[in-house]
């Protein structure tokens, strides 16, 4: 049996019929169009698939879409506003934060929370905070670098 | 994962009224971090989910006359903010610390925490709670490094809860509804080690809900330490909680409980009674702490816990005094 949902996706309303057992991440990703957040291990364990709940960071592989009925969801594709990267994307991206890319996504959306919560963080605060998401390409150092940059720029 | 069918219940009583006679019936979702995994693997296959995270009364932390009251829903983010809980419960926000990753902590409930099934390898892979095959315990003859030291056949798994010795140290309750009433019941008995099969390691009933703990309100010092392999996203491999009633600098009266080294969280009497009199120091808490791991009974690739419980107990100790 079908139950209907209806969210704000980057501040756009969507309404549809989902299956209760349909993961948030398949709702985002098949159902909804977003390609951006990823599928990694689908365990709650890489991170990939990292959003941001009513604006808080979570795993959507490990959330059923129902979960979500009425709440406001950030992709990373509603990071950049007005044509204009957010902070961290540019600072990924002058920073040389990623390599294949996989991992990206769900890092700036846990970052993005990260310096929410703490506009200044240290280097070991930062490791601490990024903790629930795995990258295999950069040993993240330059992510760490990343997430610092884009801290002082946004004037933490 | 096997179709069901959802419900958003508004209220406890609809909720409860949406729940079955037994499992496999239906099952509780909060955040979902264990149930989700558990249906993934067809774990469980409920006939139906109930959502409490709609019902009002089971969120929010509060002051009580006898302590602080805490709702079953309450995230681990909000326990880690909450001023109550970091001036009252050291031993609460240590253990909450170590829960990996804050897109766990955002979802993760404190109900959750106490109710969520074991990590055991073979329960994990379809061997049931007590990995038996032909009469005959898996883990006692298998791969059992990451087992019970203080485990008793036939249950060989080690209670997954983080917040469960923490707060039995500390002496809380758990409060569990049903549609026949509700009943109270101390954290120290809400686990339990399963004779068989169909037991679960848990006194919740299918048709229960568990709606709040209740923390009294003594003053204790209070402190909780974690050995792990790795900083992130894991499991701890042994943890300690200790709360001390203090005279002064001297120890009135203690309470130990080891964790992630047995089917329940486990406590230490012994060790907890001989610090009675004692002002706690490197070498009062090195002896405690050997005390409480006197009576282990490690496994065939487990004797390494053993060393990590005692050095838990012993800086859980020196933790709660610095």
């Amino acid at each position: 049996m079908k139950t209907e949902i209806s969210v704000t996706i980057n501040g756009e309303a969507h309404t549809h019929e989902v299956e209760p057992r349909l993961l948030l991440i398949h709702y985002l990703r098949d159902v909804v169009g977003l390609k951006g957040p990823h599928i990694g291990c689908e365990t709650s364990i890489c991170g990939a698939c990292t959003v941001a709940v009513n604006g808080k960071a979570v795993k959507a592989c490990t959330m059923f879409a129902v979960q979500a009925d009425g709440a406001e969801i950030l992709t990373v594709e509603g990071l950049a506003e007005n044509g204009k990267l957010h902070p961290l994307q540019e600072a990924f991206w002058n920073e040389h934060a990623l390599q294949c890319g996989f991992c990206t996504p769900g890092m700036l959306m846990t970052a993005k929370e990260l310096l929410q919560r703490n506009p200044n963080p240290t280097e070991e605060e930062i490791r601490h905070g990024l903790e629930g998401n795995l990258c295999r390409c950069t040993g993240y150092q330059h992510i760490v670098s990343a997430v610092k940059a884009a801290a002082a720029r946004m004037g933490g | 994962m096997q179709a069901f069918e959802y419900a958003n219940p508004k209220t406890l009583q609809e909720a409860l009224g949406l729940l079955g006679s037994s499992w496999g019936e239906a099952d509780v979702l909060a955040g979902g971090t264990d149930l989700l995994g558990l249906m993934k693997e067809y774990i469980h296959t409920p006939k139906r989910v109930v959502n409490i995270k709609g019902i009002k009364e089971l969120g929010g932390i509060e002051k009580t006359s006898a302590g602080v009251r805490i709702g079953a829903t309450v995230t681990v983010a909000e326990l880690l903010s909450s001023g109550l809980i970091k001036s009252q419960f050291p031993a609460l926000i240590q253990a909450a610390q170590g829960i990996a990753s804050m897109q766990i902590r955002n979802m993760g409930s404190i109900g959750g925490d106490l109710c969520q099934r074991p990590r055991c390898w073979y329960f994990r892979s379809g061997y049931g709670l007590l990995a038996m095959k032909d009469g005959k315990s898996l883990v006692a003859n298998g791969e059992n490094r990451y087992h019970a030291i203080f485990g008793r056949a036939p249950a060989y798994f080690v209670s997954a809860s983080s917040f469960g010795p923490a707060l039995i140290a500390l002496g809380a309750k758990v409060k569990l509804a049903s549609q026949s009433g509700t009943r109270e019941l101390p954290v120290a008995e809400f686990f339990v080690a399963p004779a068989t099969e169909d037991d679960r390691e848990i006194a919740l009933k299918p048709n229960e809900i568990l709606t709040e703990i209740l923390v009294p309100a003594e003053t204790t010092r209070n402190a909780t330490y974690e050995v792990r392999q790795k900083e992130a996203l894991d499991w701890p491999l042994a943890t300690a909680s200790v709360a001390l009633k203090m005279d002064g600098g001297k120890v009135r009266s203690a309470e130990i409980v080891m964790g992630h080294v047995g089917p329940t969280p486990v406590r230490a009497p012994k060790a907890a009674r001989s610090l009675t009199g004692k002002t706690i120091n490197e070498t009062v808490a090195e002896k405690a702490a050997a005390t409480a791991v006197k009576g282990a009974r490690p496994l065939s690739q487990n004797a390494y816990k053993v060393q990590l419980a005692k050095a838990a107990v012993k800086r859980a100790l020196l933790r709660a005094v610095s």
